[in-house]
């Protein structure tokens, strides 16, 4: 079926067989990989995209219901070559290291941010609960959110 | 082959399930999705039901609440604060991005047993609506509606329109134990409140049995309790007796099975622990309610 979805600003079609889900289209269909597959079932956060604002896991949408939506995803957060201040603030604070979580947690990251730039360590902990690393063990993370944060609050972004 | 149907109104959602029963509702996709993903199951059919605007309503009347099934729980976090219990059940389900997506809907349709919402609507008797093309609608009281693991009362060719019930203003908890403090299936999950106008107290229960259970005897005793320490008319501690007593009826109605979650001895201990934690923390509010009042 023909599916028209307006991703990080351009409509875009994709011809998709019914059952996939928008994370298949994305990834396979629209050349747009930074939204990583992994568990397929809403544990891991990984392919974290926002369809119409709201933060969501794009395994668990069916192609079909973003039809005529808009969808956002991490590739739309960079600006040419500039990184977005939440993608800085990773790379300055060693957040990343095998990468596979980071377009996730940069996503729900940023999601959290423009919504309460001030956040306290339970809400960062609770905001992204829905994203799973297995290599940082979260701290360099933690680092990573306060700096975005304080920038989010000073204004750059 | 596989169908996708986009209703844009209910009375075209009803009309496609009208002709197409084998059609598989989806909203959240946060149980059906992962079906599909896995390839366990391979429906002919499915009707997107998560942009009827029918259900994404909610309303108060009367003193009666009606919740639409396409309500995230996202939404009752922000928008229906004052039903505390169902908040506190809301924000223990999965995570931010499941949130944002999974519907009260979905657990009943879904009708599994750990549905975080399903023991807040059993403690306020529930009724759920369903609704079939032709303007036929009919309303089925919670336990009428859950038969079984992942078995409703739902016919084929309706639609869940949401829940309805009268709203009760005692103190109310939701509360689950599960292997770590957020994005968690429950192993033991339980919902209580007080009801100071009929001096009645209620109990549900999630994941300790086929279906979401409410504990009657428990009910009925802590109610004597209640009565007996004096706390219908003025703020009063409860006996340790008597809690360890309400405590005991609270396991003795549950049917827990050993899974991969936990084992029924578990659950049995844990649902203790629940009671006397839900219990303790509705007293403590009937005397803070005192001191203001």
């Amino acid at each position: 079926m023909l599916i028209r979805v307006n991703v990080n600003g351009e409509w875009r079609e994709a011809d998709a067989w019914p059952g996939e889900s928008l994370l298949f289209v994305l990834r396979e269909e629209l050349g747009l990989p930074g939204s990583k597959n992994a568990c397929e079932q809403g544990e891991c956060g990984s392919c974290s995209v926002w369809l119409d604002g709201e933060l969501v896991c794009s395994c668990l949408v069916l192609a079909a219901q973003a039809h005529e939506r808009e969808v956002r995803t991490v590739e739309g957060l960079a600006d040419g070559d500039r990184l977005h201040p939440v993608q800085e603030a990773f790379l300055e604070a060693g957040a990343v290291q095998c990468g596979f979580c980071t377009p996730g947690l940069v996503v729900a990251v940023t999601d959290l941010l423009e919504h309460d730039p001030s956040p306290d360590e339970l809400t960062v902990r609770e905001a992204l609960s829905g994203n799973l690393c297995r290599c940082t063990g979260y701290e360099k993370i933690l680092d990573a959110v306060e700096v975005a944060a304080r920038r989010k609050r000073e204004g750059v972004w | 082959m596989m169908d996708v149907l986009l209703p844009r109104t209910l009375e075209e959602a009803l009309e496609m399930k009208a002709e197409r029963p084998e059609a598989v509702p989806i909203a959240g996709g946060t149980d059906l999705m992962v079906e599909l993903n896995f390839d366990r199951r391979r429906p002919e059919a499915m009707v997107d039901v998560s942009r009827l605007p029918e259900l994404r309503a909610w309303r108060r009347e009367d003193g009666w609440m009606f919740l639409g099934a396409g309500v995230t729980y996202a939404r009752i976090q922000r928008e229906l604060k004052d039903v505390r219990a169902l908040v506190q059940a809301s924000r223990s389900v999965g995570s931010p991005q499941i949130r944002n997506r999974g519907t009260v809907g979905g657990n009943l349709g879904t009708a599994s047993p750990a549905g975080d919402a399903l023991p807040v609507l059993a403690v306020h008797d529930a009724e759920i609506e369903l609704a079939a093309a032709g303007d036929r609608r009919r309303r089925v009281r919670w336990d009428a509606f859950l038969l079984g693991v992942k078995r409703t009362a739902l016919e084929p060719d309706e639609l869940i329109l949401g829940a309805r019930w009268q709203v009760l203003n005692g103190p109310q908890s939701f509360s689950k134990i599960g292997t770590r403090n957020a994005m968690v299936i429950s192993v033991a999950g339980l919902c209580l409140a007080l009801d100071p106008r009929t001096r009645t107290v209620r109990v549900a229960l999630g994941s300790v049995a086929p279906t979401v259970v409410r504990a009657p005897d428990a009910e009925a005793y802590a109610a004597q309790a209640l009565e007996r320490a004096g706390v219908w008319d003025e703020p009063a501690p409860l006996p340790e007796a008597e809690i360890e007593g309400i405590a005991e009826l609270v396991v003795a109605a549950a049917s827990p099975i050993d899974d991969v979650r936990g084992t029924a001895a578990y659950r049995r201990h844990a649902l203790g622990v629940l009671a006397r934690r839900a219990l303790g923390w509705a007293l403590d509010e009937r005397a803070e309610e005192a001191l203001v009042g």
